[in-house]
Formats: structure tokens, sequence, C-alpha cells
């Protein structure tokens, strides 16, 4: 309890000093906060305080700028204006917003210190301080890294305190009362005798008002909404086909396109033929895009036909064709010339490690997102600029590139984000808008439609990277006495940064991320990463580099558990040295292991930190005709304050089986230059009848608030694999597990 | 020109007769409930009803649907008229980005006329090849049990 009242006094001082704009920055730039976006187009009479609240006559709009693509976003942020504002979840609607600098991310870029979540001290904190007003200072507005909660946690809740207070002065000055006479209540102001004035009779007074910042933030003992389940706002539609995704949208005048590209990602298309597409029913025009073509036509089936019809001369991929030359170049890269990082080297390992240290060498695959919802976005080139449909996770990077398609400049992209069906970080990418902006360019004025084949999104997709981890350790006396691991994969964030135009310098967190701060006190410890450079692109895949550096971790550690003859996990809970992360752990204890074990039954456990999320994972696996089968899965995790259960529950089982899925049954390889899966049938994630049972826990220890959409997923894998090694004996240590095994 | 019965109106479309009903559903009639996922059966996201059996419309020819009653999940049940199914499905809140619940939905109402009291298996068994991206499969298993429940309550 004592932790929890410490949280809420940082979270009311963090919040003051958003308030206070930024002075404890104590730079120009860092303090001015950027111009309210929806100021540019407020119509007479209405009123917006701030870039999240917009009121006017006919109603009240909420902006949601961490776009929705399945996690709950736009319930979530909206739900704590609310809490503050003094609404009930059916009286506004939601907007993701536009392109702005408003919508800086700060939680994202602070993420990406290289420090200890459990590191407090002043580097740690004064780099992530940093970090956060750079973000503040170049508008970066991102959806990721697990950032909605932290990174709106404070700064909407202020938003609706914020309207909240200058609708009581708006109400105070029409009927001459005090504003401290006043409350507020289910979109209303209340009058000391009971009358109520709903907030949208207020607007065009409140829209006169200087907004009133000195608002204090509600004790969390009056919150109504934060911490209680709520009904999300889209499950209604969603359940009934009328939740209009991106690739729902209509514009007038709309003509559909499909693209046939070079599967030799980033290659050029050297000629094509298009002469019997251009035969076909329906089709429109047929046109040349950057590495491949394009068939505009009247239907969206047509255009695919089409395209598909079409010869093309595609030059070889820059990036070797084979899959086993990638995995060569992974197996080439342990040397001092390529080391990215080494953030961990305590105790003396070599001596440690001794003449026969245990040792072992782990191997994940490529992945690709593949969320259900195919790659789609509408195009309309004017000489006024761009405008664009569809969605996307950073919306100002998007406007950097297609602008210079267009030949406009970026402030002249329009973006109508839209609900997302999936994304796993598919959509941080652009080239779906890129497309369909050049296809666009061609034919001015026409809104272009243009949608993924499953084939081209697969084809197209950049995936998570490949990895190679090489693992050396020692037990002595029943004790785990040194781990050294070395990971060696390309990049994901040079790779991602490169293709939007920004620069990464400095090492890349993400190829240890999971591994290099697990939260065990080992006493010799060393965690290695080494930059493999030359492969294929890669991106962002839901919990980026710790899906495959938490196997490597959490995998190798059991083998040193099972080898010092340790339960593993009593043993981890012996080593842990977090306290919240420890108290997850002894919560899977009492929830799973301690629980009777049905016979022909076994388990496993996994604890990764992502994201600042410490959440580990039990899998109970039995046998079935000689094929495993998954039984039961418990996930825990400590995200400091719980805003949704509804949606955390939803999003500690979901994420837990998206990493079991996967682990268990996908990988994308390369021949002759094309990934080798094209869709669902090689690369399925998990399947219905394999789903096994799940129970969750969303703990409240952690000294921060966190957010939930990727932890789940790196503990997945490896505490499945410690599963099967304790039901069977066999040590998977390449993904995908299928390879190696079969399951029901 | 074909003539269709959709969600009990008859609709005329001007499209090649080995079109896909998907592609006539969203890009012809508007019916966008109906998602396109993977366009190879693979993932069941497309799932309509014809004449009472659930059916991938990316596989099925409108020309040899033309005769049939076709049901999409517009007309399995509406905001203000909910099917039981949908009902299950909101008072569980199973969807999280909900692409593929259109298709979930239609196969679930389908499992529940041919066998309205199902086993955990029985659901396993029809509903394996309907993928969720996001994970709800448990969500759903609960939600169908509900909908059992509700139907037979009448």
């Amino acid at each position: 309890m004592g932790r929890l009242k410490t949280y809420s006094r940082r979270a009311f001082l963090v919040g003051s000093v958003a308030l206070a704009g930024g002075v404890a920055f104590g730079t120009y730039l860092a303090r001015r906060d950027p111009a309210n976006p929806l100021h540019s187009d407020l119509p007479e009479g209405a009123a917006s305080f701030n870039p999240w609240v917009r009121i006017d006559a006919t109603g009240i709009t909420l902006i949601a700028p961490h776009m929705d693509m399945g996690q709950g976003a736009a319930s979530l942020q909206t739900m704590l204006i609310a809490e503050e504002l003094d609404l009930e979840m059916g009286q506004f609607t939601v907007e993701f917003g536009a392109p702005s600098p408003a919508y800086y991310n700060t939680a994202l870029a602070a993420e990406g210190a290289p420090f200890l979540s459990s590191d407090t001290g002043l580097m740690a904190e004064t780099t992530r301080g940093a970090m956060g007003v750079l973000s503040k200072v170049i508008g970066l507005q991102v959806t990721g890294g697990s950032s909605t909660v932290p990174d709106s946690f404070d700064k909407l809740r202020v938003a609706g305190a914020v309207a909240r207070e200058t609708l009581k002065a708006a109400a105070a000055q029409v009927h001459g009362v005090a504003p401290a006479s006043l409350t507020t209540e289910a979109g209303a102001v209340i009058l000391p005798d009971g009358t109520a004035l709903p907030y949208t009779t207020l607007a065009a007074t409140a829209a006169g008002i200087d907004p009133i910042e000195d608002v204090v933030l509600r004790d969390p003992a009056q919150w109504r909404l934060i911490g209680k389940p709520v009904e999300r706002l889209d499950i209604v539609a969603k359940s009934t086909g009328t939740l209009a995704f991106g690739i729902d949208q209509t514009v007038e005048g709309m003509v559909c396109a499909a693209v046939k590209l070079n599967p030799a990602k980033g290659a050029p298309c050297r000629s094509f033929d298009a002469a019997t597409a251009r035969t076909m029913p329906g089709v429109r025009d047929v046109v040349a895009v950057t590495g491949g073509v394009a068939v505009i036509a009247s239907n969206t089936w047509l255009a695919m036909q089409a395209a598909e019809a079409i010869s093309c001369d595609f030059a070889p991929a820059a990036y070797p064709a084979d899959q086993a030359a990638h995995w060569a170049a992974v197996e080439a890269a342990f040397t001092p010339e390529t080391l990215d990082s080494e953030w961990r080297n305590e105790g003396d390992v070599t001596a440690a490690l001794g003449t026969t240290p245990i040792e072992a060498e782990y191997r994940a695959p490529y992945l690709a997102h593949q969320p259900l919802e195919p790659l789609n976005a509408i195009a309309r080139v004017t000489p006024a600029g761009v405008e664009l449909w569809g969605a996307s996770q950073m919306p100002r990077f998007l406007q950097q590139i297609v602008a210079p398609i267009a030949g406009c400049k970026a402030d002249d992209v329009i973006l109508h984000n839209q609900y997302a069906g999936g994304s796993f970080g598919h959509r941080l990418e652009f080239d779906n808008f890129r497309y369909a902006v050049e296809i666009a360019s061609q034919m001015p004025g026409v809104p272009v439609k243009l949608t993924f084949t499953r084939e081209t999104d697969f084809a197209q997709d950049y995936t998570r990277p490949l990895a190679m981890a090489r693992a050396r350790g020692a037990v002595r006396s029943g004790e785990v006495v040194a781990l050294e691991m070395a990971i060696a994969s390309p990049s994901v964030t040079r790779s991602q940064m490169a293709r939007a135009g920004a620069p990464a310098p400095g090492p890349d967190a993400q190829i240890v991320a999971g591994m290099w701060n697990m939260p065990y006190a080992l006493p010799n410890f060393r965690a290695a990463g080494h930059a493999v450079t030359g492969l294929a692109p890669v991106s962002s895949w839901r919990s980026v580099g710790a899906s495959f550096a938490g196997f490597f971790g959490e995998s190798f550690l059991d083998e040193l558990i099972h080898a010092a003859g340790l339960d593993p996990m009593q043993a981890r809970i012996d080593l842990c040295s977090l306290p919240h992360a420890r108290k997850v752990l002894e919560t899977l204890q009492d929830m799973a292991w301690s629980t009777p074990l049905p016979t022909g039954h076994a388990r496993g456990v996994a604890l990764v930190e992502s994201f600042g999320v410490p959440c580990g994972e039990v899998v109970e696996v039995s046998l079935q005709n000689g094929a495993v089968k998954l039984e039961k899965l418990w996930v825990v995790a400590d995200v400091g304050r719980v805003v949704d259960p509804v949606n955390m529950d939803n999003l500690l089982a979901g994420g837990a089986l998206f990493g079991l899925g996967h682990a268990m049954n996908c990988e994308i390889t390369y021949a002759a230059g094309a990934a080798e899966q094209t869709n669902f049938d090689s690369h399925p994630g998990l399947r219905f009848a394999q789903a096994p049972q799940v129970f969750t826990k969303a703990l409240e220890n952690g000294p921060a608030i966190r957010g939930i959409g990727e932890p789940p997923v790196p503990p997945a894998a490896p505490a499945l694999a410690n599963a099967i090694f304790a039901l069977t004996g066999q040590r998977l240590r390449e993904m995908p597990f299928s390879r190696a095994i079969d399951f029901v | 020109m074909l003539t269709l019965t959709v969600n009990g109106e008859t609709r005329h479309v001007d499209v090649p007769p080995q079109m896909p009903l998907l592609w006539v559903l969203r890009d012809e009639l508007g019916l966008t409930g109906t998602k396109f996922g993977c366009g190879a059966a693979l993932c069941g996201a497309c799932t309509v009803h014809v004449a009472g059996e659930a059916v991938r419309s990316c596989q099925t020819l409108v020309g040899d649907v033309a005769d049939m009653e076709i049901t999409t999940i517009e007309g399995l049940g509406t905001p203000a008229a909910l099917h039981a199914v949908q009902a299950a499905w909101i008072t569980h809140q199973v969807a999280q980005c909900g692409y593929c619940q259109s298709g979930q939905i239609m196969q679930a109402a389908a499992l529940l006329v041919a066998n309205p009291t199902p086993t955990d298996r029985d659901i396993d068994d029809a509903m394996d090849g309907n993928l969720c991206r996001c994970g709800t499969y448990p969500r759903i298993r609960a939600a169908i049990q509900t909908a059992a429940r509700t139907l037979a309550e009448g």
C-alpha cells in the first residue's frame, strides 16, 4: 500500500509539471505546447480547451490520438478524459485525430533509454526525461511500444479536468454564481439549485474563456470509470459487422486498385506485359509503381485478377536469395566487430564458467505480422495536396513519406485515421499508403482504394528479424552461478527508421531486449548483442526483440536451473531481484504451480520483463497420441495500475496466445529472394482448437503505470518450451517448435 | 445481370458469374460487414450463410448461389435487434480488433442451429477454420455456450 501511495503522489507531480507547460525542462522549445489542431477548423460556437476535447451545441467529441488496432485504445483514452470530465461512456463520439505535433508521445521515447526499469538514479531519469523532451520537440506521434497508457494516463485526465473546470467557469459566468458552488455529472454542470446544464449548451460561452489550467486531479478513490469493468465503445459495432475499418471505407467516385509487386522486397520491376490485363472486365487502367505495377478497376476482385495476369520481369533481391545464406550471415556475426551492446557484464563470468560450461545455441525465425485486415489505403491527390483514409500508427512520418510522391508539403497531407483490423506492428510501415499515393498521383482528383491480396501482404511484410543466441552457463552446489549470452540479429530499429527517413543512432536495445534486463541476481552475468547487416528488411513485430531474446534467456536459464537440480518456479523466485517481478512469480506459484498436476501433464514457467512490465506465464501440456496438447495457460503481469480490467484480461490472454501460436507454428523463410509462406495455411498463428484454457491476473505493485499490448508475448514461447522439456525431456532450442514436434 | 436474395431482399448485380460472392457483397452491394481476410478459405473472415449453411464467401462463386437465400452478418441481427450469438459476443466483450468476428459469429450461429448444445470439443471442431489473430478464442468458447443457453431458453 505504501508503494501505491508513493506512486499516486508521483503521478500527481508529473501531472502538475504538464500543467505548468513543461517549466521543469527549462528551454523555450520544450516549454512551448504545440498548437491545438482542433482550433484550425473550429466552427463558430464550438469550444476546444486542448487537443483532446471539442464541444459544440450538437455534441461532444473526444480525440484518441493513439489509434485503435484492437488493443482498446479508443475506449481506454476516452475513459481517462471522461473520468475527469464527468461523462458517461456513451455521451461522446471518438476520433483518432489529425496528424499533429500536439499528439507527441513521451512514453515511447523514454523506453528506448539503456537503463534497467529498476534504475531510478539521476542518469537514468535524466536520460528518460531528455528523450521525452525530444519527443515533444519533434512531435513524435506514434502508437506503439505499449505506450498508450503510460503516455495518456496523466495527460488525458488533465485534459478532462481542464475542460470540466472551463465549462464550470462558463456556467458561473452565465448564471452569476461562484464556480466553487458548481459540480459536474454525466455531461452537465449542476447549479446549486440542482439544475443540470448540458455541456453542449455551454460550449459557445466556454469558447470565449481561456482554459482553466489550474486543476487538481481526482483522488483514485473517487474514480467512477478507471479500474472498473467498462463496456468497450466499439463492442456492439464489432459484434454486428457495423464497424467500418479502413478497408470498408468508401469515398464518392472511388476506383479500386490492386498491385503486383516484386516479392524480392525493395528490388525493382524491370518491365511488365499487361496486354491481357488491359482487356479484362472492369479494368480501367494499368500503371507502373515502384517495384511493380498497379491495376485500376471498378471492383477490387477484378483489379486483383487483372494484376495477377500481368507478367513482370523482376530484378533479384539485394539480400541473400536463400534462407541458408541468411542463417550463415547470423552465425558469422558473433565477432568483436559486430558487437552492438554489452550493457551487463557483472562478476567474473569467464572465471565462473570454468573449463566445462554448459553450452547451448538457440534460434528464432523471421515472422510475418499478418493482421487479419490486409493492408489497404484510399488516396486522393489534388493540387491542394493528398487526402488519405486508412490506419496508421505513425501519422506524421506518413505525411513526410507520401508528400514527395505527390509533390506537396507534408502539412498538406490529410489523414483520416481508421480503426485497424489488427496490426502487431504492421501499420508502423507505409507501403500501402505509398503505393496508393503513387497510383492516385497518376489519376489526379480520383480517389483510389488499394487493397493488398493476402499473398501480396505476406510477400511485402517487413518481418520480425531472425536471431541466434550462443549461451554458456555454470552451476555449482545446486546454484546457478554464471550465465553468459550473446545474441546476433539484424537491427529492427535501424531497418525501420531508415524507411521512415529518421536516424537511429547508438546501440539497438531490441537485439537483447528481455534478456539483458532479466530481473535475476545472477552473481556472474554477461549479455551482449551483435548486429547482423545485409539481410532482408525487418520491422517491429509485437514485443519486438523480447519475442526472441526473452525466449533465449528464459529457456537457457531453465536449462541451468534443471542442471542445478532446482524447481523451476522456486529457483526463479529465489533468484528474482525485482520485488514486483518476484510477486508475479509468487502469484503464479499460488495460482498454477502449486495446484495438483494431473497424471501425464507437465508445466513450464517463464518470466520476461518487456516495456517495463514483468510478465510471467505457466503453460501446462500433455501428450495425445504422441502430439503435444496445450491444456492450460496462466498469465500474470504487473502494470502498476489497471485502467481497464476487461481489456487487460483480453490482452493478457490474447498476447500470450499470440506468442504461443507463432512459437509453435510459424516462420518466414526465403527462397529466390521471396518469402516462401504466402497465406495462412503455412503461417497460421494459433488455431482455434489449439487454444488452452486461460487464467489471467493483473497486479498493481509496480512503481509506474505501464501498457500491456506487448509484454504477454515474450514469456509464452519459453514457458511452452520449458513445459515440453518437463513433459518429454526434449529441449526445444529453435522456433517454430513444429519443426521438432507435433502439436494437437 | 444476376438476381440475388441477400438478407431477405432481392438485389440485382451486373458482375461475371465467377466473381466470388464476397466481392459482390462488399464492392457491389456495400455490405462490408463480411470481411476479406485471405481469399483462399484459410481464415473464415468471409463466412456467410447460404441456404442456412456456413460457407466461405471468398470461395463461393456468385453464379452458383443466385437462387439461394444468402444471409450476412447484417442480416443475422442489428444493433437494435441483436441475434442471441451477437448478444453473447457483447456480454463477453469478445472482440479485440474485431475483424474476424463477423465470420466467427456467422460460423457460431450455424453451429448452434446444427447442434444446439455443443460441448467445448464440438465448438473447437466447428470453429477450427476461423482464425483470430488477436487470440480471443477462450472468450468465443464462453460466448457460444452463453448463446446456446439463451437460445435453449427461447
